[in-house]
């Protein structure tokens, strides 16, 4: 059972032919794709063209219609069931709880991902994205340019090897954009990144590139 | 499907259609009537296989539910729903025809008498199923919520048999009260008997035949659905 | 993946539930106020006095299943209506989920049966016989209640209606707990239902049905709860 501060062996992310359909609505068709830790995977395409499906089936949060996603840690299958250890993921449809506290919603998603980690990390990382003496505010005040910032508190906490981004600088300002392309710089050594954009800049950062839409 | 089966399917479907006619006659004018009840006895060849075949369809729903939370194959999810309506319509059949039977025997229309009970509960219980599956959008969502009610409900049906006749301060009016499902232990005549068996046959035949169209041409329109998109 | 970490993580969820529900307070509240409703309605209108133990069992009965019915979709339909059910789905095991959201079901329906117990004896002028066993089958048949109607809110707060369909399928699925508490509750009211035994006796198979009743409801409930939450 991995501790959540263990360093990743190479960790590999297999998208095997995967289609989505929600009813007669064909919304992904066929996609395949590699990608292990270092790598960036990036996923491309106009607005509409299933990017956050894609997302949601890597993350396994959705079942693809036909085909399948593998996570592979130092050739080890891993099953669906340890997303909570092997995904982070920032993406517009994640929300926090509105009438808790940053530093409490971090600890509540500590607590049941298993995390003996005390208060001193939830302070760390709010500090790192900038949020650093707003920990006590409630989520509910929070702008949306925090809230994204907060997203990537909760996507690194507990370091994992598969990181998802959806839209990683929607909201945010230039200091916050920075913070974000310096993290994800940072994670780019050793973790495997996915990131599903519209923006050229970011497109450019990818390895591997799956272009989506007509 | 190669076409001696076919044409065995096809005599099983007219051999079907001649036993029900024999047995709606047979159920009127070949079998006696029974001691106290007289000719409203004759019900018991209808409203009774009515109300086993509503359980069995349940049980058929069920299964196809489990198969389908398995294999997540749409085939067993509609196969499941279908199974559904007509155990709904069965039900009701058997819950209006044993009303009847109340009001000429008994009285009145309703009692809650425990397989009065019973057999309303069952009919709450397929209302629900379909009023959860009309209520998802999602054909996969829809099917794994339906299945999981369909299993839950089906796991609670004993209890209802076994906890429903202990309801204080209603004897049962039931003639003996032989369990729903089944037909044995009523105190029959021989002819009496053979009628209702064959009533019980027929009615599974009926529900078993109708099915299985439902089945095959829900394939057939998948079938062509799906060679439109590719 | 061991127990004792579910159990914690449960306890999270529970804690969070209950904290999340102490800042808002809409679920309590509205509960609360429609349980003292219906029990006002039904004493206003009917003299206590006219009622048998039979019919006031059943009264309180409706008014608990009913309280329960407004009450316990809460806790999943708010996940899906504050769109906070993807960080859960990505953070917390399915096991840990329901039975975190189940001790607080639990929790909501004895805090509500607490108030509207006794406020029940009080305004149906009722003295009940035995008043243990009342406690006894309080208790029971309120976890009989929650255990049944979990998984289904589960169930509803991943449909469209949301509010209106939990009654119509909980209903059929939580009647067995339902007559056994009704049963039990008219023992303690009245005391020996004429068997000569006493009441213990057929009230405590009633109680050990319902406490069965529970242990199927919430092993069932965690067998099935992964087909409802995953996607």
């Amino acid at each position: 059972m991995l501790g959540p501060a263990k360093r990743h062996g190479t960790f590999e992310l297999t998208i095997d032919s995967v289609s989505k359909s929600y009813g007669a609505r064909r919304v992904l068709r066929d996609v395949a794709a590699r990608a292990v830790a270092g790598q960036v995977l990036v996923i491309a395409g106009p607005n509409g063209s299933g990017k956050s499906t894609l997302v949601k089936v890597i993350a396994r949060l959705t079942r693809p219609t036909d085909g399948r996603v593998l996570w592979k840690l130092d050739g080890r299958t891993l099953p669906a069931a340890d997303a909570r250890r092997v995904v982070g993921m920032v993406s517009p449809d994640l929300t926090f709880y509105d009438e808790l506290s940053a530093i409490e919603n971090l600890r509540f998603f500590a607590q049941v991902r298993g995390l003996s980690a005390g208060p001193e990390l939830a302070k760390s990382l709010l500090d790192r994205f900038g949020l650093g003496g707003r920990g006590r505010d409630l989520v509910g005040a929070y702008s949306s340019g925090m809230k994204q910032r907060l997203k990537y508190a909760f996507a690194l906490m507990h370091d994992p090897p598969l990181l998802l981004l959806d839209e990683p600088t929607a909201n945010l300002d230039e200091r916050g954009v920075a913070l974000v392309y310096d993290a994800i710089a940072q994670a780019g050594l050793s973790k495997c990144i996915v990131i599903a954009t519209n923006e050229p800049e970011e497109v450019r950062l990818g390895d591997v590139i799956i272009q989506l839409g007509a | 499907m190669c076409a001696r089966v076919s044409r065995l399917l096809e005599a099983l479907k007219w051999l079907l259609g001649v036993w029900m006619t024999v047995v709606v006659i047979a159920a009127f004018f070949y079998a006696p009537t029974a001691q106290n009840l007289g000719q409203m006895s004759r019900i018991i060849y209808f409203h009774i296989p009515a109300a086993w075949v509503s359980v069995l369809a349940f049980a058929v729903c069920t299964a196809y539910s489990a198969r389908f939370l398995k294999n997540r194959r749409t085939q067993d999810d509609a196969a499941a729903s279908f199974s559904a309506e007509l155990g709904l319509l069965f039900c009701v059949i058997a819950t209006v025809s044993g009303s009847i039977f109340a009001k000429a025997t008994w009285g009145s229309y309703w009692n809650w008498d425990p397989r009065e009970t019973s057999i309303f509960v069952l009919l709450l219980i397929y209302g629900a199923y379909f009023a959860l599956r009309s209520s998802v959008d999602d054909p996969t969502r829809r099917g794994s919520l339906a299945a999981v009610y369909g299993i839950l409900a089906f796991i609670t049906v004993p209890l209802l048999v076994f906890v429903a006749p202990r309801i204080p301060a209603v004897q049962s009016l039931h003639p003996d009260g032989p369990i729903l499902a089944t037909g044995g232990g009523l105190d029959m005549d021989g002819r009496m008997m053979t009628v209702f068996i064959s009533s019980l046959l027929g009615f599974t035949g009926l529900y078993t035949w109708v099915f299985s169209l439902r089945l095959r041409a829900w394939r057939f329109i998948a079938a062509l659905s799906n060679r439109q998109e590719d | 993946m061991s127990s004792s970490n579910w159990a914690r993580e449960a306890l999270a969820v529970l804690a969070k539930d209950v904290r999340s529900e102490y800042r808002a307070r809409y679920a309590f509240s509205a509960v609360l106020l429609f349980a003292v409703t219906a029990l006002a309605v039904v004493s206003f209108s009917v003299s206590p006095y006219s009622l048998d133990a039979d019919v006031q069992a059943a009264f309180l009965w409706i008014v608990l299943f009913f309280s329960a019915m407004m009450g316990l979709s809460r806790s999943f339909v708010r996940e899906e209506e504050a769109r906070t059910a993807m960080a859960l789905r990505l953070t917390t095991a399915p096991e840990a989920v329901y039975m975190g959201k189940l001790m607080f079901n639990i929790a909501l329906q004895v805090a509500v049966a607490t108030v509207v117990v006794p406020l029940f004896l009080v305004l149906m002028d009722i003295a009940p016989a035995h008043p243990g066993l009342l406690v006894g089958v309080t208790l029971l048949g309120t976890l009989a209640l929650a255990s049944s109607s979990t998984i289904i809110a589960a169930i509803v707060s991943r449909a469209n209606a949301k509010g209106a369909i939990f009654a119509v399928l909980a209903f059929p699925v939580t009647l067995p707990g339902l007559s056994s508490a009704i049963r039990a509750t008219i023992a303690a009211l009245r005391g020996a239902a004429g068997s000569g035994s006493g009441p213990a006796a057929g009230a405590a198979g009633d109680l050990r049905a319902l406490a069965a009743y529970s242990v199927l409801m919430i092993t069932s409930s965690l067998l099935l709860f992964d087909f409802v939450w995953d996607d």
